[in-house]
């Protein structure tokens, strides 16, 4: 899951410093240096393959580095050609490319629909303590200790209250169980970014405002909340990070059957006999990652005009 | 210009988000149901796959709507324990293990065995053929692989069945696959005959560039051992059994449907298995094929009819979950489990008033035989 969550947060970091393009070749680097990185990934893979022992390297009990058979790590080659080849024998099957990105995007939505609550949430916390002294000072270790709890014995309750869940004919589907499990992961960096960047603005500029006779919300508006985008966007990628392992983390914890999480348990249960397929859903989530990032990104783009201080 | 496209990135950005709120909508199958069903969830112990193959196939061929039910299927993830979402009240009935569910009874839950659907023990313990270990005589002092979360007691109890020392053992957690045990770190791996068990012999031996054949391991199974436990069985909520009529009447309906499912099963495996396949398994049609006729197995023939508990069976499992200790010195239970832990009354009843619409026993079943491909697929 780190993996994930550091691959995701990559490419939106370089996305963030890109400046106005100009030429070809400008517009052309970025997915050049993608390709590039993706090539030196497959080159290490393989030529850690090539080289190390097949037992991997074992110092006393401990195997410090893994082992390099094709059943414990299988040829790029194969595991490209996986994707291509059908999910399963069954007439009419679609590609094992098609299944995982089917899942993906199942799983991109709920993701989605969880960092949306987590932002919203996340900001609403982040004003009310900014607000309010006494607020922060209650509220905020609480929000420290809620992502204490571990998803373990966090999910069969959450999965358990909507079960119960019943209004007229309307019945808590399981996908809303899981994207309130990703909320639950996203709201928290969100929430810790969001109130620094409502504290960040310049004294001066808060005294102008209160010599203008200027209202908090108003102040708010015109001052807090534009000085908080630099803080607020690391913070909003940070939450979509936490949105897609959220997502995929509970989906396998609650028994969820359409998402990438599923693919990932069930495929790791036939990698014995086809070590190839249990590493596609592995980059369907890391795909699903850096959409998420990419997102992100362009909601940067929309708020330029409020990153003047920040450092790139 | 710079405004334009910010706002065309604005569009674009919602239309995806829309798009991808709608496309995690599409997952909602409606709920609701027919108002003169009775609706019931059943909870099962893992991802849908041919072990529970009886109850899809009852879904499948309307068996639960002519018993006037409207059932729900809820599988099981990795976090989900049967018997405390049924504990919780959360579905009707569960599918579990019967040694889980005496801890779970032990610690507090009221729950009653009211259908031991497998009749047999499914797990294996499986080693290569030259390793030296062919029985649970030869455990101590060697690496046993096991699933852990309950999965571990019948090796206990087989061990102290023999009066052999657990502490001797080292028990290492066994993944989804039987990697560990191909690359050498169990000596002995946890397999249950309809689905592990099959992974292996779906695996190429890179030394002959074929599968591995049955001839290349020794396998252990508890069945033939003092250790063996009852294993999938169906719970109820023994508090709501005893003061709520209409649960229990819904009982007996739902076994009978789920006796159908399961004759429907034996009687049409290859329809089973891909009832299973569309029900959202993810294995390949032959892992399928495999899985459901090695379940068949386990279920039939059924001696006093599917579903009844054996006393004897029952008592050897009380005894071996009573006798196991753990690798940690733990007990499964330090007593025996209250007179409402199983209840033969629910199924007796639904196996009379099928009469003679089904075969109940399946004394003339017949297993068929599976070709297992590469990779399950």
């Amino acid at each position: 899951m780190t993996s994930t969550a550091m691959t995701a947060a990559a490419p939106g970091a370089a996305g963030l410093r890109s400046r106005p393009l100009d030429g070809v070749g400008a517009r052309l680097r970025a997915p050049l240096q993608g390709m590039l990185g993706l090539l030196a990934v497959a080159a290490l893979w393989e030529g850690y393959k090539a080289l190390a022992p097949e037992d991997g390297v074992v110092i006393g009990e401990t195997r410090v580095l893994p082992r390099t058979s094709d059943l414990a790590m299988p040829h790029v080659w194969d595991m490209v050609a996986r994707l291509g080849e059908p999910t399963t024998s069954l007439p009419g099957a679609v590609p094992l490319w098609r299944t995982v990105a089917d899942a993906a995007l199942v799983s991109l939505g709920i993701a989605a629909v969880g960092w949306l609550v987590g932002t919203a949430v996340g900001l609403g916390l982040a004003v009310l303590m900014a607000r309010l002294r006494i607020v922060e000072l209650g509220l905020l270790p609480w929000i420290v200790l809620s992502q204490t709890v571990p998803l373990i014995a966090f999910a069969p309750v959450v999965r358990s209250w909507g079960a119960r869940i019943e209004i007229g004919g309307w019945e808590w589907p399981p996908w809303l169980s899981v994207a309130l499990i990703a909320s639950y992961l996203a709201f928290f960096p969100v929430a810790i970014g969001a109130l620094r960047g409502l504290q960040s603005h310049s004294a001066i500029h808060a005294d102008l405002m209160h010599s203008y006779a200027s209202g908090w919300w108003s102040t708010l508006r015109r001052v807090r909340l534009p000085s908080a985008v630099p803080y607020l966007l690391p913070a909003l990628r940070l939450g979509a990070a936490s949105a897609v392992v959220g997502t995929v983390v509970a989906e396998v914890s609650t028994g969820f059957l359409d998402g990438i999480g599923r693919l990932l348990v069930s495929y790791a249960g036939q990698a014995s006999g086809d070590p190839a397929k249990a590493w596609a859903p592995i980059f369907g989530a890391v795909a699903l990652g850096l959409v998420a990032a990419m997102f992100v990104t362009l909601i940067g783009v929309l708020l330029r005009p409020y990153r003047r201080g920040e450092a790139t | 210009m710079l405004r334009s496209v910010r706002r065309s990135i604005a569009l674009a950005t919602a239309v995806v988000a829309s798009s991808a709120f709608l496309t995690a909508c599409g997952g909602d199958d409606g709920g609701g149901g027919d108002g003169d069903l009775t609706e019931v969830k059943l909870q099962l112990q893992w991802l849908p796959q041919a072990q529970f193959a009886g109850y899809y196939a009852a879904v499948d061929q309307g068996f639960f709507e002519e018993e006037g039910l409207d059932v729900e299927i809820i599988p099981s993830g990795g976090d989900i324990v049967p018997q405390d979402a049924l504990a919780n009240g959360d579905v009707d009935y569960a599918i579990a293990w019967v040694p889980k569910v005496l801890g779970s009874i032990e610690q507090g839950a009221n729950l009653t065995n009211i259908a031991q659907i497998f009749q047999r023990s499914g797990t294996l313990q499986v080693a290569w053929a030259d390793s030296g270990i062919e029985s649970v005589a030869d455990f101590e002092g060697k690496k046993i692989g096991s699933w852990g979360f309950g999965n571990e007691w019948e090796i206990f109890a087989a061990m102290a069945a023999e009066g052999l020392d657990s502490s001797t053992v080292e028990i290492v957690t066994q993944d989804f696959n039987m990697n560990a045990f191909l690359q050498g770190d169990i000596d002995a791996a946890q397999a249950m005959t309809y689905n592990e068990y099959a992974q292996l012999l779906e695996t190429v031996n890179p030394d002959t560039d074929e599968l591995y054949t049955p001839e290349d391991f020794n396998v252990i199974a508890y069945e033939d051992t003092e250790g063996a436990m009852l294993q999938d069985a169906i719970w109820a909520d023994t508090e709501r059994l005893s003061s709520d009529d209409e649960y229990a009447e819904t009982t007996v309906a739902f076994l009978k449907a789920v006796i159908k499912g399961w004759a429907y099963a034996r009687d049409n495996v290859e329809s089973a298995a891909e009832i299973t396949v569309a029900a959202g398994s993810s294995w390949g049609p032959s892992h399928e094929l495999w899985m459901a006729n090695e379940t068949n197995k386990l279920i039939w023939p059924a001696d006093n009819g599917i579903g009844v508990i054996d006393e004897e069976a029952w008592n050897r499992t009380v005894d071996g979950a009573l006798a196991a200790v753990n690798e940690q010195g733990q007990n499964l239970i330090t007593a025996e489990p209250p007179e409402t832990a199983y209840d033969n009354t629910y199924i007796e009843d639904a196996i009379e008033e099928l009469g003679d619409e089904v075969d109940t026993t399946g004394a003339d079943f017949t297993p068929t035989e599976v070709t297992l491909t590469e990779g399950g697929n």
